[in-house]
């Protein structure tokens, strides 16, 4: 259903049927998310981000963000956090289809594609789905 | 290192100065200063500051004089203050000069700080989908906290109570009407659990200082407070810090811990030896977790310490004493050096109804910010 929707950026996740979050490997093994632009991105190997993690903290946005935030001029709250994918990296997160009162530290969460305005769609996190 | 000393300080009232731009803020601070330690800005020998948002420090040599004095520009976050204090001490200590100036103002338009993904080496989805703004930095990272060790809500409406309180009893702080903690607890919600009054905001302000060499001081008689300590640090490996789309699994540490650690070594003591301390205090969740960074108590005591007053101008360890940037505003130049003013009034004891009780002979300041930077300074006599 996001599928005619243009993504926020390019390379950002991968363009598989379940598509993950894209990050880079250093040879030593760290990872790093979003793959970082310029030089320091060069020596890495792209790898794909677990689909499945924890939820490591949480908030909900309550005011439209100044410029540079792009959204819906008509604001609605909206939920973020950070999400542990296991053995890999902690990555900031919208997290969708639930509500503040719902999440809890430690909640298993899954991906997402999600829309982000009439044209352009981003990633989240949701709480996964039995 | 030879010792340095403050013998002189200045203030703009922060807050909101419409007609006086935020470099003439640090004009005016910078005159109060030199008036306070009995100098003309002819006798300083070196200078530093800066602003973030108010334009280059070195053009206030228009207003101040022509003296050809060399002047250090400072671009350093939340720590411009601080590393202007470090770039003056550093001037006097290393025999290169005797009389110095340091000086921070800033001027911010209102509303909270919207700042620009490529400036911080990050992507414009960053900004563009809503994640890049620093109340959510210290929601999330409190929101852990507060679970990890027990910290209540009431606890974060305490601190912003007491900011208030203090404030009343500071002429340069902004907010000076003293609020409940329902009030503060039922504003509106910000960025859950953080809502509006547990907030600083953006403002304005200006603060100037006078350092002077050993040798200085005698010859002046001057009414001198010695710097025994100033650490900045930037962030270590992971850290979880602001501005950050992803974080280290495996917690590395924190630039507070670093710089406070080194701060207490070059002064040669510990946190139990400070008398008050100024804390960086962006909301009230972030005055909590500073407490416990900088060595004062251990992660969850914090409930008790706030429950029992602790930190209260008469308690055992008074903390953001003129109210800190709940109270002041955040002018993001000048809060690392309106922490310093502020100790510099209490160990000279003049800072009037809001005096800290007793024989004051230690201070500390710490102030924190993007991107993971943080910067302290212990004041002694």
């Amino acid at each position: 259903m996001t599928k005619h929707l243009q993504p926020i950026a390019e390379g950002l996740w991968s363009d598989d049927e379940q598509p993950h979050l894209l990050g880079g490997q250093a040879p030593d093994g760290k990872i790093y998310f979003p793959i970082p632009e310029g030089d320091s991105g060069k020596n890495l190997d792209i790898i794909k981000l677990s689909r499945q993690g924890t939820l490591w903290s949480f908030t909900r946005q309550d005011f439209r963000p100044k410029s540079p935030y792009d959204g819906p001029e008509e604001f609605t709250p909206f939920l973020l956090g950070y999400v542990e994918l296991p053995g890999q990296i902690i990555v900031e997160s919208h997290i969708v289809e639930t509500t503040l009162e719902e999440l809890k530290i430690g909640m298993a969460m899954e991906f997402v594609i999600t829309p982000f305005d009439d044209t352009r769609s981003t990633y989240a996190f949701r709480p996964e789905q039995q | 290192m030879s010792k340095v000393y403050i013998i002189g300080a200045g203030i703009h009232p922060f807050g909101r100065t419409d007609e006086r731009s935020g470099r003439d803020q640090g004009v005016f601070a910078a005159r109060q200063a030199l008036e306070d330690a009995n100098l003309e800005w002819q006798d300083i020998q070196f200078a530093s500051g800066g602003s973030i948002a108010a334009g280059n420090a070195d053009v206030m040599i228009n207003d101040l004089g022509l003296t050809s004095v060399p002047f250090i520009n400072v671009f350093n976050g939340c720590a411009t203050g601080g590393s202007a204090l470090s770039t003056a001490q550093n001037a006097i200590a290393s025999g290169h000069c005797d009389l110095a100036m340091a000086v921070g103002f800033d001027k911010h338009p209102r509303g909270a700080f919207n700042a620009n993904p490529s400036s911080f080496g990050l992507p414009d989805w960053y900004g563009q989908t809503g994640m890049m703004l620093t109340t959510q930095f210290f929601a999330l990272k409190l929101q852990r906290y507060m679970q990890l060790h027990g910290i209540s809500r009431e606890a974060l409406g305490r601190v912003a109570e007491k900011a208030f309180r203090n404030g009343e009893r500071a002429d340069h702080a902004w907010r000076r009407t003293p609020m409940d903690i329902d009030t503060i607890l039922d504003s509106p919600m910000i960025n859950h659990p953080l809502s509006k009054f547990m907030f600083c905001a953006p403002a304005e302000g200006g603060v100037a200082l006078i350092l002077a060499s050993e040798k200085k001081v005698r010859e002046l008689g001057s009414n001198a407070v010695g710097i025994a300590s100033v650490a900045i640090r930037s962030r270590p490996p992971g850290s979880f810090e602001v501005y950050a789309p992803s974080t280290d699994i495996v917690d590395g540490g924190k630039p507070t811990i670093l710089a406070s650690k080194a701060a207490f070594e070059m002064a040669g003591i510990g946190p139990e030896d400070i008398d008050i301390a100024q804390l960086q205090d962006t909301e009230s969740g972030a005055e909590i977790m500073h407490m416990a960074e900088n060595g004062f108590c251990k992660d969850g005591e914090q409930e008790q310490w706030l429950a029992e007053g602790r930190t209260e101008i008469d308690g055992t360890l008074p903390i953001n004493t003129d109210g800190g940037c709940i109270a002041c505003g955040e002018p993001i130049g000048a809060t690392g050096l309106r922490q310093v003013y502020e100790n510099v009034t209490q160990l000279r004891g003049r800072a009037g109804s809001r005096q800290v009780k007793g024989n004051l002979k230690t201070a500390y300041s710490h102030v924190y910010g993007a991107p993971g930077l943080s910067g302290v300074a212990i004041l002694e006599v």
